[in-house]
């Protein structure tokens, strides 16, 4: 990247009326020479060229050791955020008390347990093996085997899934035999995930052992074809804050069938269902592409990228479920429904948009969310002027097209990849290469997500792994009216008097997807962005501003 | 005192709904009350990210706590090179006082020799000012929480407090346990009434319960600075509170008498009018005066307040949970205003917390309670399941057994994670007996104006 000085005066793209190349330099200035050269590719000023190319992004590399970041651990991903949503598998975590403790009930996943027959619903509970120093020592399967004993003992469950910590690598205790023994003894679905804490760089190793393991013990389990005509699987929905309902809702509205949701509102009886569907959807790309991957292999039905966070974008997710299905019935009916629901958005917008027009934003979350968020601050008028992902990879960055020019590290090696080939009875491709092709030549992608960068203006700056220290500069240099992350980021940015949206847990509010939430979230950040609270604050810029000024121009 | 231990074991082997922490958590809270001090977890960066974003959960203030990111190949061939890149940036960033290394499972499991570690980063850097470094050990598969909280107290006086430098003996120390920092605020205003000078460790009053800022501040002002533990052993007396703490054989306070024979006062938490009763007892010993007249008075507006709302509380029961000093200091309050805890319950096990309740229970009181330890919320709510009860009393975690059980919730303890101000509740002392009082009490009559078909609204 060409730094200030030699960088053409007519390619100079000025962020919020500043540099974004000296305030990445200012941000680095902290960090020894080694660090802040790491750093330095992994901050990118966003440049979209006319063939949509963007600039390339360091991401899914290890964060470095003392700068604070906001990662996870690949047990965080497998166990938390893909296995965690699901009512009816019991959820065992083999280790020390502390992980079961922490990843339990803290993500603020919805179900509706009435829809399943058995009424199951074992979310609300943590299950350890609260491994001790005689585990450590001796060993921890026959613990395992007992705990596995006693949930099936007390609750009957269909299924237990069983996931390592740390120490069970390191000790070498092997919970799929252990799994492998209980499920021909309790005659259930008994499966484990080696999904060790230092695995991978992040969670995103998590999330692709889940993958695995739902895939190779679940997936095709059940046969059974379920009526309705336009089927489908939503993947990486998560049923935040009852997002999952409302996409439900629509969906019915539309009589589109949903057959399972990977993981936001599930059952197991969806999952093992799951290949019977005809189209699936993907929500959040870095977190379940693998299975629609593996999907498309072994049973041919294909995928396509969608967005339901903002109206806008669930209208336009709605319209390619129409158009994949070819069917006039289908096409009327989605149309009927957006025509439907528009005009309380417009309503809505109405209300909010002269309060909050011209407001910026910043969002730092997840895989997909800093992306699919901006859909929503757009359509209030709102700019969102520096974004990036906690755990994203380049193709959430900068579209799957890069995927062949990425490189494959040690950390990335190490987590399996599992070899699929068609399956001899059941792989059946639900287009034919030519209907495929004339869908995409209508403008249909299939496989394909563009990612973040190619949807964000020039010139706004693209930080993967923020750490604190960066996260301070940012808040520091733009003073945005509202900024999006986490609860571990949360009160610090409250500290420097900006407004902060929880984008993972929605701070007790949502659902934000589809057409409900776009309102809910419309109405929330409003009232955020012009609370009176922060009145009483006096922050640095507010009482010497001449300050502000010295972080643009001096050097 | 120190009793051999006796395992008391739950009816099944695996842990369901937990009512512990991991040792990790306790030793960062300590390190976060320590001015200028960061904490650095060695291991995998999602202890660091798991215990931030429970603490903040809690405390609702920014913690940065850093981790040595361990990677698999450093789970094979050691977290040597990590610390030291992670003590360097940590350094370079926030320019601390002290740097609490805290293991974790992985760490430990592997055998990692952090005292080497960090005997070598210094060697390395003599010439270079370095802050000190304390070395904890807390393996999360042996204790709870509160264990990782007690020893990094102890680690970091033993490597902080290195000698006897002077006679002054004008201060006192303070180890006051896992405590809320409107309770930590409460007993730094009691001693500075009776002009002791004390340092009071940890004290995270005002790091994780602070104003908003002018400007922002990468290390949040306030915490037990460096060099009042450096003086420790130069104090007239140390104060430690907590039963089950003081039965243990290792101490910050038994250390600091074994090494410069400090006096050291054991007291139990301060909780209810009995044992802050003893708690004012020591102070008047200590230094010599009697007790300020503020605190005479809030303890006649207490005795006051008991007498007032007996008869609304007098002969209830309530189950209690969470760790054992608080559950013993709870229980000794409930008695006092004839609240029958029938179950005392906690995930730590000591061993000792039946011993530690009959010593300071009435023996007709605590012939009604049933007492364990090693405790998860399945136990407790099967234990509860034939005992009548009008009342729970512990943290967050017992919510959902009270919803099913419609049995009303009283908060009290860590972690609180769905109330706003769960880190301020006043535990200790008179005033907060008066405050757990009228909370209790209010809770009591609210659930009767609910279930009367009236709803009376005068007393």
């Amino acid at each position: 990247m060409a730094s200030t000085a030699n960088a053409d005066i007519a390619d100079k793209h000025l962020l919020d009326g500043k540099d974004p190349e000296k305030i990445k330099q200012e941000m680095l200035r902290d960090y020894p020479p080694k660090i802040a050269r790491k750093r330095a590719k992994q901050i990118v000023i966003n440049k979209v060229d006319k063939d949509q190319n963007v600039p390339e992004i360091s991401s899914n590399v290890r964060t470095i050791p003392g700068l604070i970041g906001q990662r996870g651990c690949c047990y965080a991903g497998c166990k938390g955020v893909v296995l965690g949503p699901t009512r009816d598998i019991i959820n065992i975590t083999h280790g020390p008390i502390g992980c079961g403790f922490y990843s339990w009930l803290t993500r603020r996943n919805q179900t509706d347990a009435s829809t399943s027959e058995d009424g199951h619903n074992f979310m609300p509970y943590c299950f350890s093996t609260d491994m001790q120093d005689k585990e450590i020592i001796f060993g921890g399967e026959k613990k395992l085997e007992q705990a596995i004993q006693e949930a099936y003992d007390n609750f009957h469950p269909k299924a237990i899934a069983v996931f390592a910590t740390c120490p069970v690598g390191l000790i070498g205790d092997d919970i799929h035999a252990v799994s492998r023994k209980m499920k021909a003894r309790l005659g259930i679905n008994v499966f484990g995930f080696s999904c060790e804490g230092y695995k991978g760089v992040s969670q995103s190793a998590g999330h692709h052992i889940a993958n695995n393991g739902i895939f190779k013990n679940v997936i095709g389990n059940d046969d059974t074809v379920r009526e309705g005509e336009f089927k489908l699987n939503l993947l990486g929905e998560y049923n935040i804050g009852g997002d999952a309902f409302e996409i439900e809702r629509i969906f019915e509205k539309c009589g589109i069938t949903l057959v399972s949701t990977f993981s936001g509102n599930s059952s197991i009886d969806d999952f093992a269902n799951a290949h019977t569907a005809d189209l699936n959807l993907i929500m959040c790309h870095r977190s379940i592409n693998y299975v629609a991957e593996m999907m498309e292999t072994k049973f041919g039905l294909p995928w396509i990228k969608v967005n339901f966070i903002g109206a806008q974008a669930t209208a336009k997710s709605l319209r390619k479920i129409a158009q994949y299905f070819e069917d006039p019935k289908l096409t009327e009916k989605v149309e009927a429904v957006i025509a439907g629901e528009m005009p309380e958005i417009e309503n809505a917008l109405q209300m909010i948009r002269p309060r909050t027009k011209g407001k910026r934003a910043m969002m730092f979350v997840g895989g997909s969310r800093a992306h699919h968020y901006q859909e929503l601050f757009t359509e209030m008028g709102m700019e969102t002027l520096s974004a990036g992902y906690e755990f994203g990879h380049r193709d959430d960055y900068e579209g799957r097209k890069v995927l062949p020019d990425i490189k494959v590290d040690a950390d990335s090696r190490n987590i399996e990849e599992l070899e699929i080939s068609p399956d001899q009875d059941r792989f059946k491709p639900r287009k034919s290469s030519e209907e495929l092709k004339k869908l995409m030549e209508d403008g249909l992608a299939f496989s394909e997500y563009d990612g973040m960068m190619t949807e964000m203006k020039t010139g706004s700056m693209i930080i993967d792994d923020l750490t604190q220290h960066e996260a301070d500069k940012l808040i520091e240099s733009f003073k945005p009216d509202i900024f999006c992350a986490g609860i571990k980021e949360k009160y610090a940015v409250q500290k420097h008097g900006i407004p902060m949206k929880q984008l993972h847990s929605y701070d007790y509010g949502g659902p934000y997807a589809g057409f409900v939430g776009a309102i809910n979230f419309y109405k929330d950040i409003e009232r955020m962005v012009n609370s009176r609270i922060w009145g009483f604050l006096k922050a640095p810029w507010e009482k010497n501003p001449e300050l502000a000024a010295n972080y643009v121009f001096d050097e | 005192m120190n009793t051999a231990r006796k395992k008391i074991s739950k009816n099944h082997t695996s842990t369901q709904n937990p009512c512990k922490l991991c040792s990790p958590l306790g030793a960062s809270l300590v390190i976060r009350g320590i001015s200028g001090a960061v904490p650095l977890l060695h291991g995998s960066q999602g202890c660091s990210t798991y215990i931030r974003r429970y603490l903040i959960s809690h405390f609702k203030e920014p913690i940065d706590i850093a981790s040595s990111n361990f990677g698999e190949d450093t789970a094979i061939f050691g977290g040597g090179a990590n610390i030291k890149i992670a003590l360097e940036n940590i350094i370079a960033q926030y320019q601390p006082e002290m740097i609490g290394v805290a293991t974790t499972c992985l760490s430990e499991t592997i055998g990692d020799d952090v005292n080497m570690f960090i005997y070598e980063f210094l060697k390395q850097r003599k010439e270079i000012p370095t802050p000190p470094i304390v070395h904890i050990s807390t393996p999360s598969y042996s204790g709870t929480h509160i264990t990782g909280f007690h020893r990094a107290n102890l680690e970091i006086v033993k490597t902080l407090a290195a000698e006897k430098t002077t006679t002054r003996k004008d201060h006192i120390n303070v180890f006051a346990g896992m405590l809320s920092t409107a309770d930590l605020r409460y007993l730094k205003e009691i001693f500075t009434d009776f002009d002791l000078k004390h340092m009071l460790l940890p004290d995270y009053s005002q790091t994780m319960d602070g104003t908003l800022w002018q400007q922002y501040q990468k290390i949040p002002a306030g915490g037990t600075t460096i060099d009042q533990i450096k003086d420790a052993g130069n104090a007239s007396a140390s104060l430690q509170m907590g039963r089950i703490l003081n039965s243990e054989s290792e101490s910050a306070a038994k250390y600091l008498n074994e090494t410069f024979d400090v006096p050291s006062y054991e007291l139990g938490l301060p909780i209810g009018i009995k044992e802050t009763d003893r708690l004012f007892e020591a102070l008047e010993e200590i230094s010599g005066k009697p007790t300020p007249q503020k605190y005479v008075e809030e303890r006649g507006r207490l005795v006051d307040a008991y007498v007032d709302g007996h008869k609304y509380v007098n002969g209830l029961k309530a189950a209690l949970y969470g760790e054992e000093d608080l559950v013993a200091g709870l229980a000794s309050f409930l008695s006092e205003i004839g609240i029958v805890p029938v179950l005392c319950a906690s995930g730590g096990e000591s061993g000792r917390l039946e011993s530690t309740l009959n010593e300071i229970m009435d023996k007709n009181i605590s012939e009604k309670m049933k007492i364990l330890e090693g405790m998860d919320f399945k136990n407790i709510e099967a234990e509860v399941e034939s005992m009548s009860l009008e009342l729970f009393i512990g943290n967050s975690k017992g919510y959902s057994v009270t919803r099913r059980k419609e049995i009303p919730l009283v908060r009290a303890g860590f972690p609180i994670h769905d109330r706003i101000g769960g880190q301020r509740i006043l535990h200790v002392g008179y005033r907060g007996a008066q405050n757990l009082f009228d909370q209790i009490a209010n809770t009591i009559l609210d659930q009767r104006q609910k279930t009367s078909d009236i709803g009376y609204s005068y007393m």
